[in-house]
């Protein structure tokens, strides 16, 4: 069951499975492993995060293409939560037909661009997804009466899904029985779903066209595969899987704004964990977002604890300064992709064939 | 199927530019069904771009590519090669990163692996059934090359283009190709090759057309290409006794 479930693409070697059976086994109980508003927090957005990098990964690690609107239609699917939500009030319809209309909007939007680009050269495609998404970015900022302009969105959820909420006056394992865990839960297994779509779409025969394209298109072409098809399908999947992971995070926030959803810093995020994980492995994505956003919350908060165990040695514990976090980050990632420059996963799965 | 030996491919006048450069400057090429015919010529001759040109791969700037009576010199390459030609290109493409399997199902588009044809190739190709689950980059040459063409003829295809496929390989597996092209021949099946070996080249081929730039420059049966030693190294500045090996 467990084999048909991964479309028999499980992750590799025993020491691979291990960490990703970890991983996820850590997100799945999170909320009871790590209480705690900030733990059970960096779990949600872990989750997010893999579906956000997966979908990305289909682009970029399996069908070669580079897109640069990828946090566009992660933000078009958060902003449809967020403006249904705040012109029509709490509500699950406002969150349906929220989520719903972001996700066609990006499927839309999507087609049109993989229409008008792919037919060209790759490189054309990232010049116009780049131009799309800042023009889009621009727009958001412009409309604020409709989008909150750079101040970004706050509002209400139904209430089920609100920390108000209990669902049963005792506490399990001294957690609260809240809307905070239903939530937390709503989007870990939506994540879990999702990831496992895509996995299944990337081992399905689709899924080996389009690595047949990333390979070598003449010859997909010469085999008589409509490339062009094929590209633009896996486009617009992509993006509707980005925007159901907008969607996920508006639920989670509570709120949404240019900088949590559309900046470019995250769509390069974004593309440092695919390359860390290792791009065309879907659980590369798994292991690059859990640890990208791991360091990003935590380094920090290990900085500093090494800087003041270091606090006797002048210069090491200048150089371990929590202020530091970012330059430490950058080492981490020309490490990883020193050492392993197919992605952690690629580098397992390189060393069992 | 037609009558062997009527024309299954014709070009007429084909034209083909790369970027800036001309490079085929009125090809007149007719290929005989059921038969095996041997594309020849120095380097640079414009062999490989006749080949891509027939395959939609470069369009023909002027003149008439036609398949089975139908001209298909302004079709994209996936309507032609669905028509029933495939292509091994020289560099043989193959899915690096995909197993050997996969490679075969992928090329098997229209009805998925026949298990029939499979025994087939294995009869020809004794290596795929070994490296059957291996990814395909980790092959030997003469191995991707053994897959690329299986790849060809996992669907029955009228014509297939066959773009210098002995090229790097070593003597021992250039035979074994050279029986499997023969087992192939057997088949019904209608050839265009393009070799420089022309030792493999005498042995396999029926009918033979020499190119020098951009053009056809000679054509007739390989038998009296191969008899004729004066000729020979008239067109293809071989020395006597046929070539090396």
């Amino acid at each position: 069951m467990i084999k048909s479930l991964l479309s028999g693409d499980a992750p590799g070697k025993p020491l691979l499975a291990l960490i990703v059976c970890a991983v996820v086994i850590c997100l799945a109980l999170a909320p009871f492993l790590f209480p705690g508003t900030r733990s059970v927090d960096t779990a949600a957005r872990i989750c997010i995060i893999i579906v956000l990098v997966a979908s990305y990964d289909l682009l970029l690690g399996y069908t070669g293409i580079v897109s640069f609107a990828h946090t566009m239609f992660f933000g078009i699917g958060a902003y449809g939560v967020a403006i249904a939500s705040s012109s029509m009030g709490p509500g699950w319809d406002a969150l349906a037909l929220g989520g719903a209309g972001g996700v066609l909007v990006a499927a839309a939007l999507a087609f049109v661009i993989a229409l008008a680009s792919l037919r060209v050269r790759a490189i054309f495609f990232a010049m116009i997804t780049l131009a799309v998404a800042s023009a889009f970015g621009v727009l958001v900022s412009q409309l604020y009466t409709i989008t909150g302009g750079e101040d970004g969105l706050t509002y209400r959820l139904p209430q089920m899904l609100t920390p108000a909420f209990e669902f049963a006056d005792f506490r399990l394992f001294g957690v609260r029985l809240d809307g905070r865990l239903l939530s937390y839960y709503l989007i870990f297994f939506s994540a879990v779903a999702l990831f496992l779509v895509l996995l299944r779409l990337v081992n399905s025969p689709f899924g080996r066209v389009l690595q047949a394209i990333r390979e070598n298109d003449f010859r997909a072409e010469a085999l008589g595969y409509k490339t062009v098809h094929y590209r633009i399908v896996a486009s617009v999947v992509s993006a509707v899987v980005a925007a159901l992971a907008g969607v996920l995070l508006a639920i989670w926030l509570r709120y949404t704004g240019p900088d949590t959803t559309l900046s470019l810093d995250l769509m390069i995020d974004i593309l440092v964990m695919v390359v860390i994980g290792g791009m065309g492995t879907m659980w590369g994505s798994v292991l690059g977002a859990t640890i990208f956003v791991m360091a990003k919350n935590y380094l920090r908060e290990v900085m500093g604890a090494a800087s003041a165990l270091t606090s006797d040695l002048p210069l090491v514990t200048d150089i371990l300064h929590p202020d530091r976090w970012l330059f430490w980050l950058g080492l981490l990632f020309i490490l990883s992709v020193y050492f392993f420059p197919t992605g952690i996963v690629g580098k397992f799965r390189r060393s069992t064939q | 199927m037609g009558e062997t030996g009527e024309t299954l491919l014709s070009l007429s006048g084909v034209h083909t530019h790369i970027g800036q450069y001309h490079i085929l400057h009125g090809v007149d090429l007719e290929v005989p069904r059921g038969q095996l015919t041997m594309l020849l010529g120095r380097n640079g001759a414009g062999k490989t771009t006749t080949m891509r040109t027939i395959m939609g791969l470069w369009q023909a700037r002027q003149g008439a590519v036609r398949f089975a009576g139908e001209d298909i010199a302004r079709l994209a390459t996936p309507d032609i090669a669905r028509r029933g030609i495939a292509y091994v290109p020289e560099n043989m493409g193959i899915f690096g990163t995909l197993t050997v399997e996969e490679n075969m199902v992928l090329a098997a588009r229209r009805s998925g692996l026949n298990a029939e044809r499979l025994d087939w190739i294995y009869s020809l190709f004794p290596a795929m059934r070994k490296f059957w689950r291996w990814p395909a980059g980790q092959l030997s040459g003469g191995q991707k090359q053994m897959l690329a063409i299986s790849r060809a003829i996992i669907e029955p295809a009228e014509l297939l283009l066959v773009d210098e496929p002995t090229k790097g390989l070593a003597p021992t597996i250039i035979d074994a190709l050279a029986e499997a092209i023969m087992a192939l021949k057997q088949t019904g099946v209608t050839i265009l090759m393009v070799e420089q070996n022309f030792a493999l080249a005498r042995r396999v081929g029926d009918t033979v057309a020499v190119m020098d730039d951009g053009k056809i420059i000679h054509t007739g049966t390989m038998a009296e290409l191969g008899a004729d030693t004066a000729l020979q190294g008239r067109l293809l500045g071989l020395d006597i006794g046929g070539g090396t090996a």
